[in-house]
């Protein structure tokens, strides 16, 4: 239940946020809120709270002010720029910012660029959450079984995953590389050479490739927690169906699948808030070429802000983007709550 | 009975088969890179063998010196050391203080630091750099130590939070009778009983620090700063095809991670999947 109150409360600040400060902005037109404002109003609440509370207890509250510290100026104040950026047209380095309201938010729905990269990250999504947890749930299925072999399988398949998404993205560009790469090489070995073709560089097969490094590198995180939530289920249970003579597939419909519910959402959750925000292996194998076919939101972001300098416009991007992630995570969310119920 | 056993088998020499070719997989890119790294630029394309009869270690150095991995290796280690000492300081005493001491608007506060590991940010870096011109952070090692810090803040606090919440209560009575005063719990019966959660924090937090790229992409102008990560891409966009000496430069930056990986798979196994225990 407390998530619920948490989203309920942030989209409630939120608002009142966007509210408060739209109104501050149009009478004041003061155009900068200064990081050290965020921790001057930190600093007062701490004094007010002295005031109020015994010395014991302000000698607590010592211990946390680091972390308020660096959290207030590197979390809150950015989540308020940003709310405050993606009402101006700024090109970043000027010292004027002129007011649009909601013009760039407008634009963003009426970019067919932005909602292509929505398409792809959701394409890539898509795979990883068919492709990749299929694997990662037979790989799983199959380790549990034996777990002596399970833990060394496991050290390997958790390799990709911690491997940094530049030196994977970079590998695998030349893997798939036209002149040079190996994947070529090989089908012209193997006697297709009119498969032949440069991966990364065709339109019909870009986006597609760079979901399957996406997945290459993703499935050890889902083996890993689905393997883990496998070794909670009671092996008596597994015991008991055998000796009521079940088959494999009848266990794993009946038992398995029933107890790993929460584990599967849960999967799922980390899948598509991971897969939608992924780009630097996008950035490293394609940089969203050709012609904006491996595009995703967050690439996007970048290019508004280094590219083409517009950081109001980047801003509004990414408050559109990170209102859909919320609105898929908490129907997720609520997906799952009416399956345990039911 | 023979049948069945025979059955069993098989279905188990397919399994390991399924296994096995997907521990290939996973693991070819990674040998093919590190055999390229001992090729030469003549023979790269040619020798297709994953390592090759006459490797070139030299590769090695050359990356090291004129390749300037050498100062991108060391930059991240620096990066890496400073970041996870700050977040383990910072985030074991906030995390001590939410499941220990009591002072008022306690959940409030623990509240706020939880709802900002949920709600997703995308694009954060856009008012970060925006930050860090204003605070003339800019291209400063401490300007993206500091947002680093930020990154992995409220993953460890609520880690340790969930572990110092299982102390016995009897462990902090027994200090405090022998004089201990709050800080000094915190020193001498705390950390040490939360040392598998630090290790976790210590762990995870170090392979984040290692590589990422994003915030060095956008904090870093000047080469001597960079880490590892920014450092390969400058690279690939200097020496196009040098494929030989990139290899090597991606082998330095996936190293060192390997290595941590295998010394404390057991920690970060368990970090992945604490995440079981949090929604």
């Amino acid at each position: 239940m407390i998530f619920k109150n948490i989203y309920v409360k942030s989209i409630i600040v939120t608002s009142c946020i966007i509210l408060a400060e739209l109104i501050y902005q149009k009478f004041h037109n003061l155009r900068f809120i200064s990081p050290l404002l965020i921790l001057l109003a930190v600093l007062i609440s701490i004094i007010l709270v002295i005031k109020i509370i015994s010395a014991r207890q302000f000698k607590s509250f010592l211990f946390i002010v680091p972390a308020l510290a660096i959290f207030s100026i590197f979390y809150i104040y950015p989540f308020i720029k940003v709310l405050q950026l993606a009402h101006y047209s700024w090109d970043g380095i000027l010292p004027t910012m002129k007011f649009v309201a909601f013009y760039n938010f407008l634009e963003v729905l009426k970019d067919k660029v932005w909602w292509q990269s929505m398409f792809n990250a959701g394409y890539i999504t898509f795979i990883a959450l068919t492709f990749q947890n299929a694997l990662a749930l037979i790989l799983a299925l199959a380790c549990d079984r034996q777990m002596k072999a399970g833990n060394f399988y496991r050290v390997i398949f958790f390799i990709p995953p911690v491997l940094s998404e530049v030196v994977v993205g970079l590998v695998w560009q030349w893997l798939y590389n036209a002149d040079y790469g190996l994947l070529n090489h090989w089908l012209y070995t193997i006697g297709f050479p009119n498969l032949a073709r440069s991966w990364l560089s065709d339109p019909k097969t870009a986006l597609t490739c760079v979901a399957i490094v996406h997945s290459w590198k993703g499935f050890g995180w889902g083996f890993v927690i689905l393997l883990a939530g496998l070794q909670t289920i009671p092996r008596q249970l597994y015991e008991a169906a055998r000796v009521d003579g079940a088959n494999t597939w009848q266990v794993f419909k009946n038992i398995t699948a029933p107890l790993m519910i929460p584990v599967f959402v849960l999967v799922a959750i980390l899948t598509v808030l991971g897969s939608m925000q992924s780009f630097v292996l996008i950035l490293t194998m394609t940089d969203g070429g050709p012609a904006f076919h491996t595009e995703v939101p967050v690439t996007r972001i970048l290019t508004s802000m280094i590219g083409s300098s517009r950081f109001g416009y980047a801003c509004s991007q990414s408050i559109v983007f990170g209102a859909i992630l919320l609105a898929i995570s908490f129907i997720q969310k609520r997906l799952s709550q009416n399956m345990r119920q039911a | 009975m023979l049948n069945f056993s025979v059955k069993k088998t098989t279905t188990n020499i397919l399994v390991h088969l399924l296994l096995i070719s997907v521990s290939i997989t996973c693991l070819f890119p990674l040998l093919w890179m590190f055999g390229s790294s001992l090729k030469t630029q003549g023979t790269v394309f040619s020798d297709l063998s994953i390592i090759p009869q006459h490797p070139h270690f030299e590769n090695y150095i050359k990356a090291w010196t004129d390749g300037g991995f050498g100062r991108y290796f060391f930059n991240s280690l620096i990066y890496t050391i400073a970041v996870v000492l700050g977040i383990v300081l910072v985030s074991s005493l906030a995390a001590f203080a939410f499941s220990r001491l009591e002072f008022p608007g306690r959940n409030a506060f623990f509240i706020m630091f939880l709802a900002a590991m949920m709600i997703p940010l995308p694009g954060s870096f856009v008012p970060l750099y925006v930050l860090m011109v204003k605070l003339h952070l800019v291209n400063t090692r401490l300007g993206y130590c500091l947002c680093l810090i930020n990154v992995g803040l409220s993953f460890s606090i609520f880690l340790l939070k969930t572990y110092f919440d299982k102390m016995p209560k009897e462990l902090e009575d027994a200090a405090r009778i022998d004089g201990c005063n709050r800080l000094g719990i915190y020193r001498h019966v705390a950390l040490p009983f939360a040392r598998p959660a630090l290790a976790v924090v210590v762990v995870f937090n170090a392979l984040n620090v290692w590589n990422e790229y994003v915030l060095a992409l956008i904090i870093f102008s000047s080469k001597d700063l960079m880490p590892l990560q920014r450092g390969l891409m400058m690279f690939r966009g200097e020496f196009l095809t040098n494929y030989p000496l990139l290899m090597a430069g991606l082998t330095i930056a996936a190293l060192p991670i390997i290595i941590l990986y295998l010394l404390m798979q057991k920690y970060i196994v368990k970090g992945a999947t604490s995440q079981v225990v949090f929604p």
